[in-house]
Parts: C-alpha cells; sequence; structure tokens
C-alpha cells in the first residue's frame, strides 16, 4: 500500500483547498441566496442563472475565464500582484478560487430552497417583537434554515473535493503544491502507477460517501408540526 | 388610550383589485373587528403592527403616530412597540417555550435569558400557568397552551396595544370558551387594551365592548356594546342581542353563508 508522502499530501492539500472553498462558497451563497430569497430586486431571475451558471459549465470554460481574470497579465490579476504581491495563477490559493466557484451554485442552491422554506411569519412575529433585521436573520431565519444550508456546504464540500477541470487549468499540477486528489489520480493513471490511482479513488470516494450521508441525514425534517 | 385608524390601501393582483378603506377609532378596553373572509381585516391589523404599508393615511396609538403619509411618518414594526398575536401563534419552532418568551427581551446574541430576565420571563410563565413547561418546544404542546405562551411573549415587552388575529380560529369549540374568559383576565390584569379580529360570533358576544363591522374593505357598522340591550345590568353580554345584531349585519353583507354561520353557531 502507497500510504506515504504520495498520498498524505495530495490528501491534506485537496482537504485544505476544499475547506476554505467551501467556507468561501457557503459565506457568498448564503448572501445571494438571501437576496434572492427575502427581496425583490430588479432582474431577479438572470441573477438566479448567473449564480447557477457554475453548476452547467463546463469547469475548462470557468478555469478559463478565471484565467483571462486573474492572470497576471489581466487587468485584475496585474493589479493584485502589483498591489498585494498576491499571484493567483500556479498556487493552491488559485485552487480554492476555482473550487469555490464550482461549490457555489450547490450552495446557493440549498440556501435559496432553506430559506424560502422559512415561514414569513417567524420573521414578521420577531419584527412585531422588536428585532433589527440582523437580528431577525440571526436568531430566526438563520436558525430555522441552517440545517438545508448545512446539507448545501456539505454538498459544495464534496464537490470542492473532486473539483478537477477548472483547477487543473487555474492552478496546474504542480506535485506538493497545487496538486490535490483528483490531479494526483490523473497523473498517476497517465504515469501508469495503478496500485496509487487505486488506492486514491478508494481514499476519495469513501470521503464523498461519507459526506453525502452525513448531509441526507441533515435534511430530514426536525419539527413535527 | 385612544386609537385613531384612517388607512387607505389597494393591493392589486391579476384576478382582482381590492381596496381597503378603513376608518374607526376607540377607546375601549377591548374592540372586536368582525368580517367575512377578506373583508381587509386581517390587512388593517397588519397596518397597525407595520407588517403591512399603507399607500396613504394615518395610524395613532396613545397619542404616537406609527403612520402618517402627510408627513412621511412611518415606524418600523420593530419600534411601535405593539403586541401582536398571530392567528397560528408564530411561535419559533426552534425555542423552547422560556426562550420564545424571552425572545423579546434578549439581546441578538443571546439565546438563553440573562438572569434578570429569566426571572421575569418565569414570573410570566407562573402566571399563565406553563410554568412546568418552560422547557418544551412549541410543537409538544396544547393548542391552549400554545396561545398562552405567544400572549406572555406578546406580554413581556408591556405593549401599548395587543392586537390579536382570530385567536381563537385553532383551538376547538369548547377550549375557546374558556380561552375567551382567560383573554379578559389578562385584559384586567395587564390594562393592555385589545383589537381581536375575528369572525366568529361567538368571539363579538363575549368579548367586545366596541364592534367595527368590516364588509368588502370598509367599516360598514360600529356598535358600543357596553350598554342595553347587548349587555345586562350586571354587565354581562347578552348574546340574544348580539347576535340579532350580527344577523342584520351580515343580511346587509349579502352573504348567504354568514346567516348559515350564525344560526348554526349554537
Amino acid at each position: 500500500m502507497p500510504v506515504s508522502q504520495d498520498v498524505l499530501i495530495p490528501l491534506w492539500l485537496t482537504l485544505k483547498v476544499a475547506g476554505w472553498a467551501t467556507l468561501f462558497a457557503t459565506v457568498s451563497g448564503v448572501a445571494v441566496a438571501f437576496v434572492i430569497a427575502r427581496t425583490r430586486v430588479p432582474g431577479r431571475d438572470y441573477l438566479d442563472a448567473v449564480m447557477t451558471l457554475p453548476m452547467v459549465l463546463p469547469p475548462t470554460v470557468l478555469g478559463y475565464y478565471l484565467l483571462v481574470l486573474i492572470g497576471r497579465r489581466s487587468a485584475f490579476g496585474g493589479w493584485l500582484h502589483d498591489t498585494f504581491g498576491i499571484t493567483l495563477v500556479f498556487t493552491w490559493q488559485g485552487a480554492v478560487l476555482a473550487a469555490a466557484i464550482v461549490a457555489f451554485p450547490l450552495v446557493y442552491k440549498s440556501a435559496v430552497a432553506a430559506l424560502e422554506g422559512v415561514d414569513a411569519q417567524f420573521e414578521q412575529a420577531a419584527r412585531v417583537l422588536g428585532k433589527s433585521e440582523w437580528s431577525v436573520f440571526l436568531r430566526v431565519t438563520l436558525p430555522l434554515a441552517w440545517r438545508g444550508i448545512l446539507a448545501g456546504g456539505m454538498l459544495g464540500f464534496a464537490r470542492a473535493l473532486g473539483e478537477f477541470g477548472a483547477t487543473l487549468m487555474v492552478a496546474g499540477n504542480l506535485p506538493g503544491r497545487t496538486q490535490t486528489l483528483s490531479i494526483a489520480i490523473y497523473d498517476a493513471v497517465e504515469a501508469g502507477r495503478n496500485d496509487m490511482a487505486n488506492f486514491l479513488v478508494i481514499v476519495t470516494s469513501l470521503v464523498c460517501v461519507t459526506i453525502l450521508v452525513a448531509s441526507g441525514k441533515l435534511l430530514k425534517p426536525r419539527y413535527v408540526r | 388610550m385612544r386609537i385613531e385608524i384612517d388607512i387607505q390601501k389597494t393591493f392589486r393582483s391579476r384576478a382582482r383589485e381590492f381596496t381597503l378603506d378603513v376608518q374607526f377609532s376607540c377607546h375601549d378596553d377591548v374592540s372586536v373587528v368582525f368580517g367575512a373572509s377578506g373583508s381587509g381585516k386581517s390587512a388593517t391589523l397588519r397596518a397597525i403592527a407595520g407588517l403591512e404599508r399603507p399607500d396613504v393615511g394615518r395610524i395613532v396609538v396613545d397619542g404616537q403616530v406609527l403612520f402618517d403619509s402627510r408627513k412621511g411618518v412611518n415606524l418600523p414594526a420593530r419600534r411601535r412597540a405593539v403586541g401582536y398575536v398571530f392567528q397560528d401563534y408564530a411561535l419559533f419552532p426552534h425555542l423552547t417555550v422560556e426562550e420564545n418568551v424571552a425572545f423579546p427581551v434578549n439581546r441578538w446574541w443571546q439565546r438563553r435569558p440573562s438572569r434578570e430576565v429569566a426571572r421575569r420571563v418565569v414570573d410570566l410563565l407562573e402566571l399563565f400557568e406553563i410554568g412546568a413547561l418552560a422547557h418544551s418546544y412549541p410543537w409538544q404542546i396544547s393548542g391552549g397552551q400554545r396561545q398562552r405562551a405567544a400572549l406572555a411573549r406578546a406580554l413581556i415587552r408591556k405593549p401599548s396595544i395587543l392586537l390579536l388575529d382570530e385567536p381563537f380560529a385553532a383551538l376547538d369549540p369548547l377550549l375557546r370558551i374558556r380561552m375567551r374568559q382567560e383573554l379578559l383576565n389578562t385584559q384586567w390584569l395587564f390594562k393592555v387594551p385589545m383589537i381581536v379580529i375575528t369572525h366568529d360570533p361567538q368571539d363579538v358576544a363575549a368579548l367586545a365592548e366596541r364592534l367595527f363591522i368590516l364588509r368588502a374593505g370598509r367599516v360598514g357598522k360600529t356598535v358600543d356594546l357596553k350598554g342595553a340591550p347587548y349587555r345586562d345590568a350586571a354587565g354581562n353580554p347578552v348574546r340574544g342581542a348580539v347576535r340579532k345584531l350580527l344577523m342584520e349585519a351580515s343580511g346587509e353583507m349579502n352573504g348567504a353563508d354568514r346567516v348559515e354561520e350564525l344560526n348554526g353557531s349554537g
């Protein structure tokens, strides 16, 4: 069994990338979902479509967009580099960005469903009871929606774990630096190291199954009415 | 304590247009707004609470202007200091009875009440005889207990007025009789004026000191029920007289279903 640096390093990198990606996707996903579910902004349908786009676009297309946006020679990427000394292309932070964008629609869609499932009457009751909008969101809306949001976050995490196309385009395949599990699997198969590929595939599958079972449990209704 | 309401609002949907045009004022302990569903009584109550914004008009409770379209005043619901009991009580399902009642006085980072607040909560729970249920969740307790919890939650901040939306509709008929009495006791104990909206003639007979009959978005009739022929010398409601009044009003409404309901209601 090739349990060694060859496995642990990409596994750790994958968890790190997927963890950060899920955090960013969840915070931004809930924020946008709140706007969609609770306000009447003009162009709501278009916003919803754009936010869901990463789910249906080929990851290579997303990767290409990202390269155009954050590449060292692009306006934004050049500004990031010149002002903060930050380079995203061919770094693990770049992989986080790619995975976050791919995971975003999963969190976002779950969060919209969860927030729309919260009876507006509870929020109105909280307002009449003297609560500010911030308080209403934190003490009423979020606690009533958190299971759906968490389930979405776990789906997003699973998706980020398996991210391949966009990550490869943005972060490349640098062993020990940007080589995540799925890229390591591709690399092992290419190089004919089948033992390694087998092992990595099993590890990845187990992690994903665990996450799906856990998120399924979370989605079961809790409050009997 | 005086309540003055003069509001207009037009609701438009693809199918129909409905205009709410309600004026009334009262200074009674318990005022009842009676009307069929769709007569605009819920919208009126929601406008007082700040959950619905009238197109034009003015709402004044106890000298405080809650809404005045001409002066551009529209206090948000959280600053109106009104109590509101929703039809199905809207107790927060993720909080226990105690946490629900403490909710209005807790700060946003607190879920459990602080010590000084806890004292008030416990006293209030005892008063409403739900002290033993402090740690139960709303779905674990009965309809009557839920109503008591909702009343305690609405009263803990000492509102200037208590608005009740069909408060007995979610209860079975036998329990209604008891809960109406409890509501009157609560009114007497807290000295808080109440506006109750209902389509149940029994509520009118048991509770109303002043009655506003709403039809198609307008106040069709205002009746003072404090004296004869609606109350006897001891101050108890004369049910027959109240029913006759509502029958006549229903006749005006031209709603056969209203009359039927009145005939059927014991």
